[in-house]
């Protein structure tokens, strides 16, 4: 134990919060930690945690379960002070310089969890780490009395959830059900049956694949008043929207899929005697499968902007994009907060269907074997 | 040779493009034909099927205009105004490019960072990493409309909050594409430096940063792409002021089809000028360092 450990920041931040403020109470007194227990406890375990595995060598996951409890404790400090009616923000440095030691053995934590070998340590780490942004957004909204017009708070977002759910409801049939979800089948299908021809006919590839690459650099969501004027503003124009933009991305990798077979297999496949479709059905589209994948992910998320933005250019008076663009003229932000997290969840949930679909399908193929 | 590349490439790019303008042109005449002969009829006067055609191709607010109205309103509005007044669509696509190149250029850097945080500290790319991932699959885009006004509220308007939306887009694929560049190098090359006994900033300076730039630039197209994406939808909400989305806007406010049409070729020819700028640094820069690609 030398002086230059002690002299760690994680020791120094919550010994330099005992003698600074850590709020105001209503008649404008200002209190510290070691008169309210709950700050205080959550001082001094962080101190512990910072000192206590300095002094001697602990087994690692002791240290780590004495940061976490330290941190989860000082995390109780302003959600208990509020709790209390004291006035917090500039007025409780103290209380955030004490986090901010928290926030350090927090991270020591965190580095000791993701040095292990242990199994779903990555997912436990993401999600500390997850758990801890929220806490930051939530912590810092309501101590510092952000304005709900401003930024609202999760607990403020998750609130609104339960009362509005139907309108939620209703926002996601009509935007991800109707729009997202067949416009994205027939863009998939679409592109993938091109490209099949395409293979067929070279001529044809030679020609589309210069055009599919044009495509791919130019914003398609700019089609989204053009299809609104054409189809309407219910769902169709959304969908239409949503074929053209994901119709490139699958036509180029299908196509880059489909070359993807070894000149051997081909030949072993023509030694068989096997035809086209045999070939394309039993060798060349298994061999595709990551490349379609790869489209099918690309256009999960594409189909989503793609819906959203078009909504921006007209709608019935329902859908993730209207509800986004209205409530926020509106200053609803929770809503609007809402309706991005449903997106955000959908988004996520599709992609992870996505990725097991693949794992599935394509367990046999090389570029699975090192997960 | 040359020629022989005409036959190979030139020949099926020309018919898929012929293919599509006959299309354009008939899918125009199908779509305004409803319009064009109840015009005519209003008009009183007996007409054929010319007349018909004729009408169809020349509507000022037709459902599809021809290729060739577009390109009328395209060059016109480039070319009869100075580039700095309203009705010039190089004004509108200047305002864009702004907004997109600056949060480009933070987004890159922001990227960068946090890439060469997660590669440097483990903690970082096992907390941090997934989330990036993570959020790519949420559609960003409707965030857009909220932070442009939240940033109007706090008093930022004009160009910051469309720079901030696509820096927002940009630092994703940067931060993924540098991770897995400084990653990239060779094992052998890296046990060479060792030999030489090279520092770790030598090692990232000569090693690590020379490997990781294909992957840096393959980034940059796919980001420079999206900032004009980002740039232009966070035009969509503050309503017609100047740029290419607000162009989009008022365009199909007022049903002025010639003119969103004029706008999406003109987002289209920037989207590949900044393109074809960014593969030109590449092949400079990638040849400064020695590289073959």
């Amino acid at each position: 134990m030398t002086g230059r450990t002690m002299l760690k920041p994680s020791v120094l931040l919550p010994l330099a919060s005992l003698v600074m403020p850590f709020g105001l109470t209503a008649s404008e007194k200002v209190i510290f930690a070691f008169r309210d227990p709950v700050p205080l406890a959550g001082l001094l375990t962080v101190l512990v945690a910072a000192i206590a595995v300095r002094l001697r060598p602990l087994p690692p996951w002791v240290d780590a379960g004495i940061s976490l409890a330290a941190a989860v404790l000082a995390a109780a400090a302003p959600f208990h002070l509020l709790d209390q009616g004291y006035t917090l923000g500039t007025h409780a440095p103290g209380l955030w310089v004490m986090l901010a030691g928290a926030a350090l053995v927090f991270w020591r934590a965190l580095g000791i969890l993701s040095a292990g070998s242990w199994p779903g340590r990555k997912a436990v780490v993401a999600g500390l780490f997850g758990l801890a942004l929220v806490f930051v957004w939530e912590a810092g909204v309501r101590g510092f009395a952000v304005p709900r017009v401003l930024l609202p708070a999760p607990s403020a977002i998750l609130a609104v959830m339960g009362p509005q759910s139907e309108l939620l409801w209703a926002d996601f049939q009509q935007t991800v059900l109707k729009a997202v979800l067949r416009g994205y089948l027939m863009g998939c299908l679409a592109g993938f049956v091109v490209a099949v021809i395409a293979d067929r006919v070279p001529f044809l590839a030679r020609g589309l694949l210069p055009f599919g690459n044009l495509v791919s650099a130019i914003p398609i969501v700019g089609i989204a008043p053009i299809m609104v004027m054409w189809f309407g503003f219910d769902w169709p124009s959304k969908a239409a929207v949503v074929v053209v933009m994901t119709f490139f991305p699958m036509l180029i990798n299908t196509l880059a899929g489909l070359a993807a077979s070894d000149r051997l297999q081909m030949d072993l496949m023509r030694s068989y005697a096997a035809g086209y479709w045999r070939t394309l059905v039993t060798l060349r589209l298994p061999n595709a499968l990551p490349f379609l994948f790869n489209a099918l992910k690309i256009n999960a998320t594409l189909a989503l902007i793609g819906a959203i933005v078009a909504e921006f250019f007209g709608t019935p008076v329902v859908g993730m994009g209207f509800r986004i663009s209205t409530e926020v003229s509106r200053m609803n932000l929770d809503i609007v907060w809402a309706t991005i997290l449903v997106a955000a969840v959908t988004g996520s949930v599709i992609y992870g269907a996505l990725t097991l679909a693949e794992r599935a399908l394509t367990a046999w193929h090389p570029s699975a074997r090192g997960r | 040779m040359t020629i022989d590349r005409l036959k190979r490439q030139g020949l099926p790019v020309a018919t898929v493009a012929l293919v599509i303008l006959a299309v354009w042109y008939a899918g125009a005449l199908w779509l305004n034909a409803p319009q064009a002969i109840e015009g005519l009829n209003r008009a009183g006067r007996p007409w054929e099927a010319m007349d018909l055609v004729n009408a169809a191709f020349a509507m000022k607010r037709p459902v599809l205009p021809t290729p060739g109205q577009v390109w009328a309103d395209f060059s016109a509005s480039v070319l009869n105004y100075p580039v700095t007044h309203i009705r010039s669509l190089v004004y509108h696509a200047g305002v864009t490019a702004g907004s997109a190149l600056t949060g480009f250029a933070m987004g890159v850097a922001l990227g960068t960072l946090l890439a060469l945080g997660i590669v440097h500290n483990r903690t970082l790319d096992a907390s941090l990493m997934p989330w990036v991932i993570a959020s790519q699959t949420i559609p960003i885009l409707a965030v857009a409309p909220m932070i442009v006004v939240i940033l109007g509220n706090l008093g930022f308007t004009g160009l910051l909050p469309k720079a901030v939306i696509s820096m927002y887009l940009c630092f994703f694929p940067v931060t993924v594409g540098m991770v897995k560049g400084l990653r990239s190098v060779d094992p052998l090359a890296q046990d060479l430096m060792r030999t030489y006994s090279a520092s770790a900033a030598q090692v990232f300076w000569r090693l690590r940063l020379p490997a990781s730039l294909p992957y840096l630039f393959t980034s940059l197209k796919v980001a420079v792409t999206i900032s004009l994406v980002g740039a232009i939808v966070g035009e969509l909400p503050t309503g017609g002021q100047a740029g290419l989305g607000s162009r989009l806007l008022s365009g199909s406010y007022y049903g002025q089809t010639i003119q969103i049409w004029s706008a999406l070729f003109m987002a289209a020819l920037l989207s590949i000028l900044l393109i074809g700028a960014v593969s030109l640094a590449e092949r400079l820069v990638v040849r400064g360092n020695g590289g073959r690609r």
